[in-house]
């Protein structure tokens, strides 16, 4: 089996029905992801799971609870660092903090937050720019296993050189090290209190809007959905925005195939900030 | 080496390009201007759900992995393969499911072996694997891994990969 040639189609429809089997059983809703990335993540937990095919991935969701929450927390978790994206802060710091000043309150959503580091991150700025006692943070995503990793704000101390580069190539004006704690292996930010930040479960493909924000992150979330996905979740975002509120995409992504395209002005082309104006 | 076979393809070239280069992770267009300097098509980073389409060659933007989906490119944050974010492993796998026996796979000289179960994955599925002469590479090991993968179609230096692409374009329409 593992010298077979492949089929693409037979692969495929394997997919297919591993996500009905997932929603079936689960209730979680994968079907309208990316065909090829979703394909890639299942073949790479079968490969985990020491499985040789699909369906034999399948097979151990159906039956074992256990298989299903490892899955999740692997779909979740992406590998990224703080501050990912300099110019997107420094863009930011330059283009939407003037906006938010003039607010008395501000509500800012991260929708797929996975372990947090963009939420820290923006935490930081924002008590860089004295806004963060008139912020609430929403830091939401599928999977609970991720959320508390987001919440602890604990990282690996490996990462931090390249956190440090990117904190001051984002505009960050204080040393790094002051907002966080080293222990042995990982470090501990402590830019977030309870109070200002709220890490909750959130289904994208699913659930409603939570709330009426001034900013939106959803940043590298959508390119794991499919244009149909793509546009329901637009469509989240959209009512869950202010008037005159903010959307934030990835560097690479785009409204440009989306209906939603001309709802919005573009506050920055290369870093893709947009604010909403219909 | 890549300049040297983007100034060897014609404007009219008949079918969409792709490029994969190791890149840092520093956002810059360094690479994609030096890379328009010498072609006559325009070179361009995709983006997420941008439709293939010739005419263009595109650069994998740094730090995301390309992925073809359907008709259309998708964009990753996955975790790097073979250390790399964008990864060859990666285009040229979804490439061949995708395209099958369309797919002309390209391997260049290169320092790790990423790449190679991508050809492999090409050749499974019919489609052509090209690999730069190993003797005339700087780092010979990506083009050594990718002959010993899988059984590939050309093994050829840099000035004649140019001129068989577009032979082989030209064969097919």
């Amino acid at each position: 089996m593992l010298t077979a040639l492949p089929d693409p189609e037979i692969e495929a429809l394997e997919v297919k029905l591993l996500l009905e089997a997932i929603y079936d059983r689960h209730g979680y809703d994968f079907r309208d992801y990316a065909q090829a990335s979703i394909h890639r993540r299942l073949v790479k937990q079968m490969e985990a799971e020491a499985l040789h095919s699909l369906s034999a991935l399948q097979d151990l969701i159906l039956r074992e609870p256990a298989a299903m929450e490892r899955l999740l927390l692997s779909m979740a978790v992406h590998v990224t660092s703080m501050f990912r994206d300099p110019k997107f802060y420094v863009a930011f710091r330059g283009k939407v903090v003037p906006y938010l000043r003039t607010y008395p309150f501000i509500r800012l959503w991260h929708a797929g937050c996975s372990t947090g580091e963009e939420v820290h991150s923006m935490a930081i700025l924002l008590q860089e720019c004295g806004l963060d006692d008139r912020c609430r943070i929403y830091a939401t995503d599928l999977s609970d296993g991720v959320l508390r990793r987001a919440h602890t704000g604990v990282f690996p101390l490996g990462a931090m050189k390249e956190h440090t580069e990117n904190y001051l190539q984002a505009g960050g004006s204080r040393s790094f090290s002051e907002y966080y704690t080293a222990r042995e292996s990982d470090v501990i930010f402590h830019c977030l209190s309870p109070e200002r930040a709220v890490f909750a479960q959130h289904n994208l493909v699913s659930d409603g809007s939570i709330n009426e924000f001034n900013v939106i992150f959803c940043r590298n979330v959508m390119i794991y959905f499919n244009p149909k996905l793509q546009d329901r979740v637009h469509r989240l975002i959209y009512e869950s925005l202010g008037h005159l509120g903010f959307l934030a995409l990835g560097r690479k992504e785009s409204l440009r195939f989306s209906p939603y395209e001309s709802c919005y002005k573009e506050i920055d082309a290369q870093e893709k900030i947009y604010q909403k104006v219909g | 080496m890549l300049r040297q076979i983007l100034s060897a393809i014609p404007r009219d070239f008949s079918l969409p390009i792709t490029i994969v280069q190791h890149r840092g992770r520093e956002i810059h267009d360094g690479l994609q201007l030096a890379l328009q300097c010498n072609c006559s098509l325009p070179v361009r980073e995709p983006e997420d759900k941008q439709p293939i389409r010739p005419g263009q060659v595109f650069l994998a933007p740094a730090d995301y992995h390309v992925l073809v989906d359907g008709g259309r490119f998708a964009l990753s944050t996955e975790a790097p393969v073979h250390y790399s974010r964008p990864s060859i492993d990666v285009l040229f796998e979804t490439a061949a499911d995708a395209f099958c026996s369309g797919v002309i796979g390209v391997i260049l000289n290169g320092a790790n072996r990423d790449g190679a179960q991508g050809v492999a994955r090409i050749k499974a599925l019919s489609g052509t694997v090209v690999v730069q002469d190993p003797a005339t590479a700087e780092s010979p090991v990506m083009p050594t891994a990718a002959i010993e993968a899988t059984t590939v179609d050309k093994v050829l230096g840099p000035a004649e990969i140019g001129a068989f692409l577009t032979q082989l374009t030209q064969t097919r329409s």
